[in-house]
């Protein structure tokens, strides 16, 4: 690439190119001048200059809590960044009611559940109550949608055997407890009995969770991946498009607004 | 006081109401048992210890006495029976009873078992004694050590390690909280036990086990005395094992216990009867040891919209605190949960949530109340959620509430980091010393916007009330109306742990219980 075409990117503080980024983080000392000093010298090693250590609070007898403002000399050539945002449609309410009934011609039917040992239902009633989330319809609320929510503590198995029986599109396996990774744990196996039971990739197996993103989702073998802020609305698209591209009447390149990436 | 938005005699038609719906529900309680009861009975008599494999004595035994069908008559008739068979120390009656074959032991005479009766009796006065001195301990270092005007905050530790708890617990009450909950591991409300000993490993929080809460409490007596400034430990009598933990947490000086009349059934899928009898009981403990009771109401407005389902957080903690009433709990213990959780994409927020707020207020004036900050629509940007959370540190002042649990900006991310709690303590207690007084200087126009909502879900209220008088609670929870969550009486968890007393039946710690 020539270097006409080069976009220079640094982080914009209160001027371009100044390069300013804002820390905060806590040490298990006292507060001192000392701790100070070794907070200043913590952030000049990550490679920033112009440290300013703007506060240093006793957050406890041993404990020093920093906010810290630097400048960053790290830069990035913008043009060089490639992540996949066609953003082509997002169809609304009616228009994706719409589409289903005249493209698939049935109802789809979506399970969801929390997995596991975890109890929190927020994220998966999020996406599916009749309510939804942030002024955004959940999946019941959508007369073409057929859901099931299990809640929470289902076993992997019995979340994949009641799917199987329905003959559901899509399952969703929501994960809020992220405690010493056990959600990725537990994710890991329910694509293991997912793959025993012959379900992957016929039905579409989806994640979703806190500190959940599309890559983890991907590389642990779901379809897709939603992460913090994901409205139903994203995730009804998402199951509606992935649908049509299976059965051709889409083309695989699509993307739309709100597609996890 | 706030308001008065609506009548005293109106408020007390809404307590009526809230007695006519438990009266049914407390005729179940009496005619029943559970195995998480007896469980606790032999726990007062000591036997608290595990078996092989880590299994609670108390476990073995009861399961021992439930499959001989003889556990109707009461796990302490048993036991007195093992004294009577020669034990002669708590392990050796729990010995007796496994080995004996309890079906082909002949009745005794009337005298002897009446002596029997008496003995075992005798016992159980000396351990509630015993009990009492302990309850007395933590309540003269309360008072010698004192604690802060309300809001007390309330921070939450959760590290899966009671030993790198303590550390967090002793950091966030240096940085100026008054309770410390120890979250626990995930699902151990699905445990039909309490597990034994000192824990290191847990999922998304702590085991509640008798060594912990015993470790934590000491921790804090230590940092009390060094802050000049009594730090309260709380903890959760929920799931299936309400009693049980009512009662270790009871014996090793706990403040406050999370007990709601229907959380396990609503979120944990555990059953109604189960809860409703375990739930008496655990809180005639929490009488006896001065526990101030946090009720779970904020959790409806989770699963259901916070506007809408407004009105049934009153219904409900109408009906938690005429079940705590029956069970002997004075107001100064009831801690009915709230919470500050309306989209903050509605306008007009801060004066609906005041008016929740006050109208809680309103209707309870003597409980400490529980209030509850923002999470379901916290936002994973942390300056906004910080601003989020403060303002439900000033509607806490501002209402006057008892005990508030403190939000945390990362609330949307992962458990709290330490410097989390510092802030938002420090934020905190900037809003409570700056609006203390606000209730005082500013009257709400009775014409006002806050007023009329107050009214609205105040007679929203009291119509679910009379559909819970007249259909049953238990009809009313199987139609969704509390967190629309739908729950039927012979479903869910631990119901094969629910016993019919037998005429016979004996149970000398629920007689003094009864008695106080």
């Amino acid at each position: 690439m020539s270097s006409a075409g080069r976009q220079i990117l640094r982080p914009y503080g209160d001027r371009r190119d100044d390069g300013v980024v804002q820390l905060s983080f806590t040490f298990p000392i006292p507060l001192s001048e000392k701790a100070r000093e070794a907070a200043a010298q913590f952030v000049r090693k990550m490679g920033f200059s112009d440290v300013k250590v703007a506060a240093a609070e006793p957050a406890a007898d041993n404990y020093t809590f920093f906010v810290v403002y630097a400048r960053s000399t790290v830069q990035l050539d913008y043009a060089e960044i490639h992540a996949p945002e066609l953003v082509v449609r997002k169809l609304g309410f009616d228009q994706l009611n719409a589409s289903i009934e005249k493209e698939i011609g049935r109802r789809v039917v979506v399970f969801g559940a929390c997995t596991g040992t975890d109890t929190h239902t927020v994220g998966i009633d999020a996406i599916l109550n009749m309510k939804g989330y942030a002024g955004d319809y959940g999946l019941e609320r959508y007369p073409w949608f057929e859901v099931y929510n299990l809640g929470s503590q289902v076993p992997n198995q019995e979340l994949i055997r009641r799917a199987r029986e329905k003959g559901a599109d899509a399952i969703l396996v929501s994960q809020v407890v992220t405690q010493r990774d056990v959600h990725v744990e537990n994710t890991r196996q329910f694509i293991d009995a997912a793959q025993r039971s012959g379900i992957c990739g016929r039905m579409l197996l989806l994640l979703g969770g806190p500190r959940v993103d599309h890559r983890l989702a991907l590389d642990l073998g779901f379809d897709a991946g939603f992460g913090p802020g994901t409205k139903p609305s994203d995730v009804a698209n998402f199951i509606v498009h992935s649908l049509l591209k299976r059965a051709g009447k889409e083309p695989k390149g699509l993307h739309y607004q709100g597609e996890p990436q | 006081m706030p308001g008065p938005f609506v009548d005293d005699t109106q408020i007390e038609f809404a307590r009526e109401l809230a007695r006519e719906t438990t009266r049914p529900v407390l005729d179940l309680i009496r005619r029943h048992t559970t195995v998480s009861i007896e469980r606790t009975v032999l726990r007062l008599f000591g036997i608290s210890g595990a078996g092989s494999g880590g299994v609670p004595l108390a476990n073995v035994m009861v399961d021992r006495l439930h499959q001989a069908g003889v556990l109707n008559r009461g796990a302490a008739y048993w036991y007195g029976r093992a004294f009577q068979l020669g034990a002669r120390s708590p392990g050796e009656a729990a010995d007796r009873l496994i080995a004996v074959p309890l079906q082909k032991l002949p009745a005794l005479t009337p005298e002897v078992e009446a002596r029997m009766r008496e003995e075992v009796r005798a016992e159980a006065r000396a351990s509630v004694e015993d009990l009492r001195r302990r309850i007395k301990v933590r309540d003269s270092l309360r008072d010698e050590l004192g604690m802060p005007t309300p809001p007390h905050k309330y921070v939450i530790v959760a590290t899966g390690n009671i030993h790198d708890d303590v550390d967090q617990a002793r950091a966030a009450a240096q940085a100026g909280a008054d309770v410390i909950a120890v979250i626990r591991s995930t699902a151990q409300s699905l445990l039909d036990y309490v597990p034994h000993g000192a824990t290191t490993e847990g999922y998304g929080g702590t085991y509640a086990t008798q060594e912990n809460f015993r470790i934590m409490r000491e921790a804090l007596d230590l940092e009390s005395r060094k802050l000049g400034r009594y730090v309260q430990l709380t903890n959760y009598s929920s799931g299936l094992c309400m009693a049980e933990i009512a009662f270790c947490a009871a014996f090793e000086r706990l403040d406050m216990l999370l007990n709601d009349a229907m959380y396990g059934i609503l979120f944990r899928d555990i059953n109604m009867r189960r809860t409703f009898i375990d739930q008496y009981f655990s809180r005639r403990i929490c009488a006896l040891a001065g526990v101030i009771i946090n009720t779970g109401e904020d959790n409806y407005i989770t699963t259901a919209d916070a506007y809408d389902s407004a009105h049934t957080v009153i219904a409900s903690q109408f009906i938690n605190e005429s079940f705590a009433k029956a069970a002997g709990l004075r107001d100064w213990q009831l801690g009915l949960g709230h919470s500050y959780e309306i989209d903050p994409a509605r306008p007009e927020t801060l004066l609906l949530e005041l008016s929740q707020a006050m109208l809680v207020r309103r209707c309870f004036p003597d409980a400490p109340l529980k209030y509850m900050p923002p999470t379901k629509h916290k936002q994973t940007d942390i300056f906004f959620s910080h601003a989020y959370d403060v303002m439900a540190d000033l509607v806490a002042i501002w209402t006057r509430q008892g005990i508030q649990l403190l939000g945390m900006m990362t609330e949307a991310m992962h458990t709290p980091l330490l410097a989390d709690r510092y802030v938002a303590l420090k934020a905190a207690s900037y809003i409570h010393r700056a609006a203390r007084g606000l209730d005082r200087e500013f009257e709400v126009r009775e014409d006002g916007k806050i007023s009329e909502r107050a009214r609205a879900v105040f007679h929203a209220a009291i119509d679910l009330l009379e559909e819970c008088r007249q259909g049953g609670l238990i009809a009313a929870i199987g139609k969704g109306r509390f967190g629309d969550v739908k729950r039927s009486e012979l479903a869910g968890k631990g119901l094969e742990g629910v016993l019919e007393k037998s005429p016979d039946y004996f149970n000398p710690l629920l007689e003094i219980l009864e008695a106080i």
